[in-house]
């Protein structure tokens, strides 16, 4: 071995600090869906929750919509943690894919209902502006909690890993926005949900990535 | 693989497991132990990513700087090699990508550069000043980009150790050795005679 990286094994050394061990990746998804679960409740107390019962139960495509979004949440919320650690594959990153395409299957069924059944009540352009503050505005703290979470560990792929959480909190904020959603989905309402849901995405990719980077760009001459 | 030989490598896997847990405790001499033995262990892994030769020990520093920086995320419960293993292929992923970059943006064609502007000019014979600190570019440009990376600030720029370390996020030892091997290739590059 070279002298050099004796050195650097040294340094290593002498910068050694008592570490507290990381819970695994599934204690911190439990942690990341009560705190989302708590929001839940909490808005819940704002919600007409007999209305919504009823509407879920009454339109099987909506019931399948949320689930879908709950579903995509928290598999995002998984891959999140497990791609937070060093040794992890990258193809975590794909787990979400199933509770994703249910989501989008179901959402979709729901327009296409709108369009063959009459005397639908879909959501007017105000609406769905509604629907992006709401997504947008939940998604902001959650997304701050979020890469707390996943700090103190060492992603190998700091953008892809916060991009995965973006979903995961976009997702949650899709599921939360059910209680306040008394309106059928329509074309226009889905495309907000999928910019909503992609901006978030991006943004926490940029920001999210910088956050968890190890070190800052490279200056070049 | 013979059953004696994966008795020996369990064994090993878990002597590596324990002393990374007294790593985490905060024991250096176990911790620097672990970070010697397993040194052979990256370069197989880097070599078996087919990650260039000259390359090779630029990796070996990232995949010791990534284990320092996820110390905490070592669980015990799983095995220290294959941990290691993935840190060590990820890491070669990243240098392969890396050079392929740099492969695809520059291209190295030295006698053409030393020939464009005389071509019986000669770093022995009729180097000015100016072809000389071109030639030095040019053998820095090459080198990998760790090694440049400390030529750059710490040679050309002159930045102190410390203000290289603040400016890139590495530490001063891995600055250091960046900086001896950059020194050493540009002086085999040019045949000892380089200060």
């Amino acid at each position: 071995m070279s002298l050099p990286l004796d050195d650097l094994i040294g340094q290593l050394g002498a910068s050694l600090r008592p570490v507290r061990r990381l819970p695994g990746p599934l204690v911190r998804t439990g942690t990341w869906l009560g705190i989302v679960a708590g929001l839940g409740l909490v808005l819940a107390c704002f919600a007409k929750l007999d209305a919504i019962a009823h509407r879920l139960a009454s339109v099987p495509d909506m019931w399948m919509a949320v689930a879908g979004a709950a579903l995509t949440a928290i598999l995002a919320a998984v891959a999140t943690f497990e791609l937070s650690l060093p040794d992890r594959h990258p193809a975590w990153a794909l787990l979400p894919i199933p509770g994703l395409a249910l989501w989008i299957g179901a959402t979709g069924l729901g327009c296409l209902r709108h369009w063959v059944i009459p005397d639908m009540h879909p959501a007017t352009m105000r609406d769905t502006g509604d629907c992006f503050s709401f997504i947008v505005g939940l998604s902001i703290p959650l997304s701050i909690v979020t890469v707390m979470m996943i700090r103190r560990a060492c992603p190998l792929r700091p953008g892809l890993t916060a991009a995965v959480g973006g979903l995961a909190v976009s997702a949650a904020a899709a599921t939360l926005l059910t209680l306040f959603h008394p309106y059928d989905a329509s074309a226009i309402d889905m495309l907000v949900h999928v910019v909503a849901v992609s901006l978030v995405v991006l943004a926490n990719r940029a920001m999210g990535g910088w956050v968890l980077s190890p070190k800052p760009s490279l200056p070049r001459l | 693989m013979t059953p004696g030989a994966e008795q020996r490598a369990a064994e090993l896997d878990a002597a590596w497991g324990r002393l990374m847990v007294a790593a985490q405790g905060g024991n250096r001499v176990a911790y620097e132990r672990l970070l010697r033995d397993c040194v052979p262990l990256i370069r197989r892994v880097a070599r078996s990513q087919r990650v260039h030769p000259d390359t090779v020990d630029d990796v070996v520093q990232d995949v010791l700087l990534t284990v320092h920086r996820a110390l905490q995320t070592y669980d015990p419960l799983r095995s220290f090699s294959a941990w290691l293993a993935a840190i060590a292929q990820r890491r070669s992923i990243d240098a392969l990508r890396r050079h392929g970059r740099r492969d695809k943006r520059e291209v190295y064609a030295p006698i053409d550069y030393e020939n464009h502007a005389d071509a019986t000019a000669t770093w022995h014979e009729e180097g000015t000043a100016d072809m000389r600190g071109a030639l030095v570019r040019i053998a820095v440009d090459e080198l990998p980009a760790g090694q440049r990376e400390a030529i750059e600030l710490l040679a050309m720029r002159q930045l102190s150790l410390d203000e290289a370390a603040r400016s890139t996020g590495k530490t001063t030892g891995a600055l250091k050795v960046n900086m001896h091997r950059a020194l050493r290739t540009l002086r085999t590059r040019f045949g000892g005679n380089v200060e």
